[in-house]
């Protein structure tokens, strides 16, 4: 189930649906010709698509962790996602790290001065083979066909399976009702009860209106978000004339997210 | 049969009462966890999997100890393990009933457990551990409960259940060996991340099951007219000794390895337990206690004086079960998250409510014990003539 997408179990949901008790009346309909006989979920005119996202972050145009507030604070806000002062209880979607924590295989005790205090971006890598999916026992996590991982809070019977599945500790989980601590809600995007799990979807919602992630949007240029299945892509472009890097490359989990330092 | 559950002298009653009341304050503490959340424990974001999968990771393994009697009765024709195969069997039931009420008491979303079902995953380990968890409770109920009605009533057991007994013995192994893939697949958790766990779980499994069911049986023999006997309680006391012998090997191959190839990923996780990680260790005194105690139990096991000493084989059986609680339900989880995996030390400690919520539900498996048991013994003590 790990490669196929949301849609396509949707549509065979559907289909199955539709095969067991609705294929007379829609055929009455299809036989007066008025009506499309097979269902289908369509994309948004101005959605944005790929096929396969991909972020690369431009490590050498941040200084210090003032540089990436502004993104953090415009993720977590549009998002709602919660401040909770207990930090067993924390949620985060997109929050900073040292490199020897981030990259805590690749450090060692020379770094240089810029690499070893600056902060780096840290969010969900959208793993080409995620290990949260494989673990996930309802496919409450699931893969897009266009490579993004998202979460169905509908369906996260909260067992944080993923949770401790996933190799970067890019997950939070809702260990209390999260709404308190939501300081303006943003009331087009949905809240959280307590008992599931979260993670940064890279902005699915907007990109299905024809908006780039608002991280990137508010980068001044360091981050940078394209298909990498697009050879003329931002992304491709910055991969084929930069040093890149990913977080735990050894596991095989195939990150979407991409490091320039 | 049951009937026989509800008939007993006040010692028995006092005992359910007991029961009842714990589970009553473990049920009020649930409630709390309930209406506030995963909260009121002690788990956290990089610890987010404590005593209750502690707790129903060793019970998986008391549960799968039933194929210990199990086999050596059916497979080898094992005559005097006939008597005590229910007293194996019930035991399952009692440990499987609590493994899927700790797993439940873990959900943050518990009214949607049925999207287990609703959406099965084959791709997901939980998915099978609940398939193989429910057959084993069912196998051992119909198993259990059909030889026994054939035992009162003084016929050979019907002959359909011969398959499912065979079937029995795979599957206990099953259950415990799902259990470990829960862990050992996920590719960021050195600790786990080994061929071993499995078995390493299976060896711990059947030291601590039969070390348990000897306590079981010399409490029988003390309370009741029926004698489990002698020979039986010597031959699960060997089970013990090897099973805990292989469990310390397995440990040390683990060691070995981790420590001699010096990999950080795997190596961070065992300095966490048992020297302590940048300050943090809490397990320390735990980890180093339950090999004293695993040590000195293989002492006691091995030496024949020592184990056929009925005396020093329940202090061997009582230090089995404590050294392997504490390895499995104390040390494997938590020992997994910490570090976490961008190499941060926050350590997990559980909480009050949790601990009452755990207790509550051991209580739970007690009282189902208790019943099962009542009920096993009383049919033995009717088929014997003695009651």
């Amino acid at each position: 189930m790990e490669e196929s997408s949301r849609r396509t179990f949707l549509k065979l949901a559907g289909f199955s649906a539709l095969g067991l008790g609705a294929k007379p009346v829609l055929d009455a309909f299809a036989s007066s010709g008025g009506v499309q006989s097979k269902p289908m979920v369509m994309k948004g005119e101005k959605a944005l698509q790929a096929k396969r996202w991909a972020l690369v972050i431009d490590t050498r145009k941040f200084k210090s962790e003032k540089d990436l507030e502004p993104m953090i604070e415009v993720c977590h806000k549009i998002h709602n996602v919660p401040k909770l002062e207990n930090k067993r209880h924390e949620i985060k979607w997109l929050w900073t790290e040292e490199f020897k924590h981030i990259f805590s295989s690749q450090t060692h005790d020379f770094l240089d001065e810029r690499v070893k205090d600056l902060p780096f971006l840290t969010l969900c890598n959208h793993c080409e083979k995620p290990a949260c999916v494989r673990a996930c026992p309802t496919k409450a996590t699931f893969k897009r066909a266009d490579g993004i991982v998202l979460m169905d809070f509908h369906r996260c019977i909260g067992c944080r399976f993923c949770m401790a599945a996933c190799p970067y500790g890019s997950r939070s989980f809702n260990f209390r009702d999260p709404r308190p601590f939501i300081k303006e809600t943003n009331l087009k995007f949905p809240t959280r009860m307590k008992g599931v799990v979260e993670k940064c979807n890279f902005c699915a919602e907007r990109l299905a209106v024809g908006k780039i992630p608002a991280c990137v949007e508010v980068s001044k240029g360091a981050l940078a978000f394209g298909d990498l299945g697009d050879s003329k892509s931002k992304v491709r472009e910055l991969l084929s004339s930069n040093f890149t890097i990913r977080r735990k490359p050894a596991l095989g989990a195939g990150p979407s997210v991409f490091y320039i330092v | 049969m049951l009937e026989k559950a509800l008939k007993g002298n006040k010692q028995y009653y006092g005992w359910i009462a007991a029961l009842l009341v714990v589970i009553g304050v473990g049920f009020a503490c649930y409630l709390w966890q309930f209406q506030f959340g995963l909260g009121i424990t002690g788990m956290s974001r990089d610890v987010s999997w404590g005593f209750y999968i502690a707790q129903f990771t060793f019970l998986v393994g008391v549960a799968a100890s039933a194929v210990m009697v199990v086999l050596p009765y059916y497979l080898h024709n094992y005559k005097a393990f006939g008597r005590i195969t229910i007293l194996g069997e019930f035991l399952a039931v009692a440990s499987v009933t609590m493994c899927i009420l700790f797993i439940f008491v873990d959900l943050g979303q518990p009214t949607r457990v049925f999207n287990v079902l609703l959406h099965p995953t084959p791709n997901s380990v939980l998915f099978w551990d609940m398939i193989v968890l429910n057959g084993y409770l069912f196998l051992n109920i119909i198993i259990g409960w059909n030889v026994l009605e054939a035992e009162r009533n003084n016929v050979a057991p019907a002959a359909w259940l011969k398959p499912l007994i065979y079937l029995s013995i795979p599957w206990a192994v099953s259950i415990h060996t799902v259990t470990a893939f829960l862990y050992c697949g996920l590719p960021g958790r050195g600790f786990w991340l080994t061929a071993i766990l499995a078995p390493r779980f299976l060896s711990s499994a059947f030291a601590a099951g039969p070390a348990f069911l000897i306590l079981l049986c010399m409490l029988v023999r003390k309370l009741t007219k029926f004698d489990p006997g002698k020979e039986q309680i010597q031959s699960l006391a060997k089970v013990v000794a090897y099973a805990i012998c292989i469990n310390v090997f397995f440990f040390l191959c683990e060691v070995f390895v981790v420590f001699y190839s010096r990999i950080p990923e795997h190596m961070d996780h065992f300095i966490y337990l048992f020297a302590g990680l940048k300050g943090h260790s809490a397990l320390v005194p735990w980890m180093w206690a339950s090999m004293i105690l695993m040590g000195i139990s293989i002492i006691l096991l091995v030496n024949p004086a020592t184990r056929k000493n009925e005396t020093t084989l329940v202090a061997a059986c009582i230090t089995v079960f404590i050294g392997t609680w504490i390895d499995k339900g104390l040390g494997m989880i938590s020992g997994g998250f910490v570090p976490n995996p961008l190499h941060h030390v926050n350590e997990y400690v559980p909480t009050i409510p949790e601990l009452a919520i755990s207790i509550g539900v051991w209580a739970t498996g007690f009282l189902v014990l208790t019943a099962l048991f009542k009920i096993a013994v009383s049919i033995k003590e009717e088929v014997s003539g003695v009651s």
